[in-house]
């Protein structure tokens, strides 16, 4: 990997959190590693590849194996100044540490009048379809979401991994930053090591239309496009939202879009009831209700467990199923 | 079958304040035994002071800390103003001597987030008081680590009670704490009560103490109630870690003599003999017989004690009262290091909503706005 080269290189969204990660530790001698075999191993999906090596056991630590303490320790040393990134293996595993995140550092300033603060970054794969043991492939963004002091962020492409994990880990307040194991290795980008931001409450349009709008965030971000294409082919003009930024949710685009297109359909890989869909639904009915040509539909999980492998494709929204949304958005009148 | 760890337990004055061993050298040092004594019994006045606010109403729930004065006390003595206190609610006595204002605590119980904010520098670092069990122990092995990573000869001292060692949280901090060899002590304030369940319900091990050995660091118990049982090991315990030696669990035997909470009636589950006979060996008391049999106390003395630290509580109390609430937009001011952009209607909305309160206790006030004042 080509860390610190001025040559563009294709990057996996793998990656290029790993390069983000190298580039945070060598502009900030606070930010530091913590988690289960992030260290040694460099991480199980090596996402912390080499960091051991080139900034040492002091500043990449390999920990017990204990989600709650994790996060209970980064919540300690961010009060002392530091800039802890915390790894949660898999997304699945994270609810031992609830506790800490829900009630301390998502509360630790407001608690104290900004006297101590909790600057951390949360990092988990998240998400189904690499036919991945039980417990490793949720998609629980909304119960963070729904937490006051945090903010939740996905990236869905190689560049905005870069410059979203770059600016979490700048922000001053906790974030959970969540990786879609799905893409991982997915649609290699070219991507410079400029050190870039990108800004942590603003969705991400990726496709410009006047017909529909689809909004979509994480690894149905590609299928997404990819039904856009399909519909394009169609004479159908889609605009693709990638919303990234799940907390604070940047509404404004959205509506912007929706107000223009009348029509707009919501894409996520979490179970439907009370999931982030249902938020973005609700406020944009809030905000543009007479505007709208169409009820505004969701293709997201059903209420289920993600299944085991042989069936976790049918729990994954596919082209399919996202094709079928639009097309009875598009012939309502 | 294995043999009981062999764990030191540490008394020096029995019940009636007799020396039942030779004491440590500093405890001669009369001067601070004095200061010892002088601060325990503030720790109490102030503490009765803000039950009696809550029995009538100006404050919320407190946890009293009757019975638990000698366990702060000794901390707060040793702690150095560079060291981190990561409390637990019960920890009163060792907030005042580390320099968090009275008025602040009564602030924090009075409902008002600013009675964590410790206006005193010297308190900057500490942690507030912590509410879900056991969690704090955790950020001290946080800020330990940090201490650690950095290089600094600092030490955290973190409280919890005796239930808090039931849970995971408590387990998982040893566990790394022994594994890092993190510099900091453990003191559990083993007042015999977790609520309403007793000692002998939370856990099948004859001591707690010895849950450190399972983290690989010792563990050792003290007479809670002996203020210099817990000063001399406590000492030990801190000059160990700020050498690089590693934790020390601290388990001190003392007794709640208060309710858990002002919302709790411990009359419900605890034998009045048994309360009866934990008053015989309180701490303060013990002190106040030490000290009167070296000639270092009386009661001339004790009522000049008495006079002045119930002018300081008195004097607190009325800065508490004096203070005003926090203007409405201070609820959502500290949730974010900035209010996001992405929510400022939830800022207006909770500026109207403020105003529709306003507008109900005080309804003249928006008609006389709209038009003539009819005063």
């Amino acid at each position: 990997m080509n860390e610190q080269s001025a040559v563009p290189s294709k990057l996996t969204l793998l990656e290029a959190v790993n390069l983000a990660l190298h580039r945070a530790m060598f502009e900030d001698p606070n930010v530091l590693l913590l988690g289960e075999d992030v260290g040694v191993n460099g991480g199980v999906f090596r996402a912390s590849q080499g960091l051991r090596e080139r900034f040492g056991f002091k500043r990449v630590l390999d920990t017990p194996l204990a989600e709650a303490m994790i996060a209970g320790v980064a919540i300690g040393m961010a009060a002392q100044g530091l800039k802890p990134v915390m790894e949660i293996q898999f997304l699945g595993f994270i609810y031992a540490a609830m506790e800490q995140l829900v009630s301390h550092a998502s509360r630790l300033r407001n608690r104290t009048r900004g006297r101590l603060s909790c600057p951390l970054v949360v990092r988990s794969p998240m998400g189904a379809g690499i036919r991945a043991p039980e417990h490793h492939s949720e998609s629980t963004e909304a119960l963070f979401a729904h937490i006051p002091g945090l903010r939740v962020v996905i990236p869905s492409s190689p560049a905005r991994a870069y410059g979203l994990l770059l600016a979490a880990i700048d922000d001053p307040d906790p974030v959970i930053f969540l990786e879609p194991t799905r893409l991982y290795r997915m649609n290699p980008q070219v991507l410079l090591d400029d050190g870039k931001r990108l800004p942590l409450d603003s969705c991400f349009t990726l496709r410009e239309g006047h017909d529909i709008t689809l909004i979509s965030w994480g690894a149905s971000v590609h299928e997404t496009l990819q039904a856009a294409s399909e519909l394009a082919l169609q004479g159908v003009s889609v605009e693709v939202i990638d919303v990234a930024c799940i907390k604070p949710l940047d509404l404004d685009t959205l509506e912007a879009s929706v107000r223009k297109t009348g029509r707009a359909v919501i894409v996520h890989e979490a179970p439907r009831s009370c999931g982030v869909g249902a938020e973005i639904a609700a406020s944009l009915y809030e905000r543009l209700w007479v505007d709208l040509q169409a009820p505004i539909l969701r293709v997201t999980a059903p209420d289920i467990p993600p299944p085991l492998y042989r069936l976790e494709q049918l729990y994954i929204p596919a082209v399919a199923d996202i094709l079928a949304a639009c097309n009875n958005s598009l012939n309502y009148r | 079958m294995l043999s009981q760890p062999e764990l030191r337990y540490t008394r020096y004055l029995d019940p009636s304040g007799l020396p039942i061993a030779p004491l440590p050298a500093w405890a001669a040092d009369h001067q601070l035994l004095i200061k010892l004594y002088r601060q325990m019994q503030l720790t109490r006045l102030f503490d009765l002071k803000v039950v009696a606010l809550q029995r009538t109403g100006r404050i919320g729930t407190y946890a009293p800390n009757l019975g638990q004065e000698a366990i702060g006390v000794a901390i707060g003595s040793l702690m150095r103003p560079t060291d981190v206190l990561v409390p637990y609610y019960r920890d009163t006595a060792v907030q005042l001597m580390r320099g968090v204002r009275m008025e602040e605590i009564l602030l924090y119980w009075g409902g008002d987030e600013r009675g964590s904010a410790y206006s005193n520098p010297a308190v900057a670092e500490d942690f507030p008081i912590c509410v879900p069990i056991a969690t704090q122990a955790l950020h001290a092995c946080g800020v330990a680590s940090a201490f650690k990573i950095r290089g600094q000869q600092r030490v955290v001292v973190t409280t919890c009670g005796d239930g808090a060692t039931s849970k995971g949280d408590f387990l998982e901090a040893l566990n790394l704490a022994g594994t890092w060899q993190l510099p900091m002590v453990f003191v559990v304030n083993n007042n015999q009560w977790a609520i309403s369940v007793p000692r002998r319900l939370q856990c099948g091990a004859p001591t707690l103490a010895q849950k450190a050995i399972g983290a690989g660091f010792p563990g050792e118990q003290v007479d809670g109630n002996d203020v210099l049982a817990v000063y001399e090991r406590l000492q030990v315990a801190l000059e160990r870690a700020r050498h690089g030696k590693g934790p020390v669990l601290l388990e001190c035997l003392s007794y709640r003599l208060g309710d858990h909470t002002t919302a709790d009636d411990a009359t419900r589950y605890r034998p009045a003999d048994e309360v009866k006979q934990a008053w015989q060996e309180e701490p303060i008391k013990r002190l106040q017989a030490y000290l009167a049999a070296q000639g270092q106390w009386d009661e001339q003395r004790e009522q000049a004690l008495i006079a002045d630290s119930q002018a300081r509580v008195q004097q607190a109390v009325a800065a508490y009262e004096a203070l005003e609430p926090q203007p409405a937009l201070a609820a959502l001011d500290y949730v974010y290091a900035q209010w996001p952009a992405a929510l400022s209607d939830q800022r207006e909305l909770l500026l109207e909503r403020a105003a529709r309160r306003a507008q109900a206790e005080n309804p003249g006030a928006t008609a006389a706005s709209g038009g003539a004042r009819h005063e």
